[in-house]
């Protein structure tokens, strides 16, 4: 047996293992989901950002216990849960506490919970949170609930991960500048205040519509021109829910519903996963030149050349064009010999 | 690549809610390096087990502070076992009765830490356990 099979089996120690292999740039990893991506495609990815404190992971923690749960004319799905939390920059360490809003999933085999350290990457999720949320969707779960980091304005990956993307604001963070602020808002399919029985939730609530308003027609459909966008655009709802009351919580699933309906018959959905495949095939170019450049280069030059730099004998920019002269002539020698 | 990374679970079993001391552990761990992952207080033995699967971990501590320790950890060490993680290395933390202590040794604890144990320690001998195994 082998573990891309093991996986499609349902075994769970092995998808755990998986996911582990992968994490840390295993070739066994890479193998494995070489032969699991034709069965990748089915399930619907949900983001879930926002800034610390927001709630994200109590939001998760009921959205996953009520897509488990079947309601009128909806079956219960299997939920996977992928939370990403930062590493320390200094240590490379990490703490990673989401789960503990997340007891109530405790216990129910048709939920899988991974908590990922970010390892360096910015934008909110790890390098590895795309290829991780492939193994979950060939294990069969039909919803994969990504959290990011949540530490900033610019964690703007996830709306190319996902299908959906919730933002996720509590009363009381920031003025109406915030929500004009390109970024985080921008990147919203859902707009959601969590918290909404603390004062000033109706404050939060009028900035968010407003901003809405102004907003540019092409929204939403991020990096296409106004004359590729669908007829009936998408218009992010804005709700309020107490996430720890299990408040506004199926009226969020009814929008994350009608959304993915939304994407279906508009076609989004085929525009996305083409979006979301291209931009982890242009990350894992970039990534895999950078290195294999890297290594390449003799490390006695590079020494020398950030020697100059920091002596302010040379700009950023000499020592760039210095470094790639240098590998130039390399690769020149190399082929002369 | 990328390195390898230890993963350790950190987990309050029982009904005690003195977390400092697991929390202690979970930052000396963090700061050397490892990947923790806290799943906070009032676990029962099938929710330490339950994450301990889903997260891969190379390890478990558990912190008690009740006097429970001689039902909670055998209880967990058993359900590791049936789920296949036999090597997981499992750790104890808290207030244990000396006289437990060679028992929970022969049920499969690694190592149990007391009051005043210097966190060095432990960053140590979970290092020293999980690092010369089979790379993965």
């Amino acid at each position: 047996m082998t573990l891309a099979t093991d996986v499609l089996a349902g075994k769970r120690l092995t998808l755990a293992r998986l996911l582990t292999l992968i994490e840390n740039e295993k070739p066994e990893g890479r193998e494995a989901l070489d032969q699991l991506f034709s069965h990748t495609g089915k399930a619907h990815l949900i983001g879930v950002t926002g800034p610390p404190g927001s709630g994200k992971s109590s939001l998760v923690n009921q959205l996953a216990r009520f897509f488990r749960t079947a309601h009128a004319g909806d079956p219960a799905a299997t939920v996977a849960v992928v939370a990403v939390d930062p590493s320390s920059p200094f240590t490379g360490g990490a703490l990673l506490g989401d789960r503990v809003r997340m007891r109530d999933l405790a216990g129910d085999p048709g939920v899988f919970i991974r908590s990922m350290a970010a390892r360096g990457a910015l934008g909110g999720l790890a390098r590895t949170t795309a290829a991780v949320v492939q193994a979950l969707d060939a294990a069969g779960y039909d919803i994969i609930l990504i959290e990011t980091v949540g530490a900033g304005q610019s964690e703007v990956e996830i709306a190319r991960l996902a299908h959906t993307t919730l933002v996720v604001e509590a009363p009381g963070q920031g003025d109406d500048i915030q929500a004009i602020k390109a970024g985080i808002l921008e990147i919203a399919d859902i707009l959601v205040i969590n918290k909404a029985d603390r004062p000033g939730a109706d404050i939060t609530e009028r900035a968010l519509l407003a901003m809405l308003e102004f907003r540019h027609p092409t929204r939403g459909n991020h990096h296409r021109n106004a004359a590729e966008v669908p007829h009936e655009a998408w218009t992010p709802p804005v709700l309020l829910t107490v996430a720890t009351q299990s408040e506004g919580i199926s009226a969020l699933v009814e929008a994350i519903r009608q959304h993915k309906k939304f994407l279906q018959d508009s076609g989004e959905w085929k525009t996305r996963d083409r979006e979301r495949l291209q931009s982890e095939l242009d990350h894992l170019i970039e990534h895999t030149l950078v290195s294999q450049w890297r290594t390449s280069l003799p490390p006695r030059q590079y020494q020398t050349v950030l020697a100059n730099l920091t002596g302010r004998l040379i700009s950023p920019y000499q020592a760039l064009d210095q470094l790639l002269e240098a590998q130039t002539g390399l690769s020149q020698n190399h082929e002369y010999i | 690549m990328s390195e390898r990374k230890i993963r350790v679970l950190i987990a309050k079993p029982g009904l005690d809610g003195h977390d400092r001391g697991a929390k202690v552990v979970a930052q000396a761990l963090r700061d050397a390096g490892m990947e923790i992952i806290y799943t906070g207080l009032r676990q029962t033995p099938e929710m330490i087990a339950e994450a301990a699967l889903q997260e891969d971990v190379d390890a478990v501590g558990m912190s008690i502070l009740s006097g429970a320790h001689m039902v909670l950890v055998p209880r967990v060490i058993e359900l590791l076992h049936a789920n296949g993680q036999e090597n997981v290395h499992v750790f104890v933390g808290g207030i244990i009765p000396p006289a437990d202590i060679p028992k929970l040794l022969e049920m499969g604890v690694k190592a149990v830490y007391g009051p005043g144990t210097v966190t060095g320690q432990v960053v140590e001998d979970l290092t020293r356990a999980v690092l010369p195994e089979a790379e993965t």
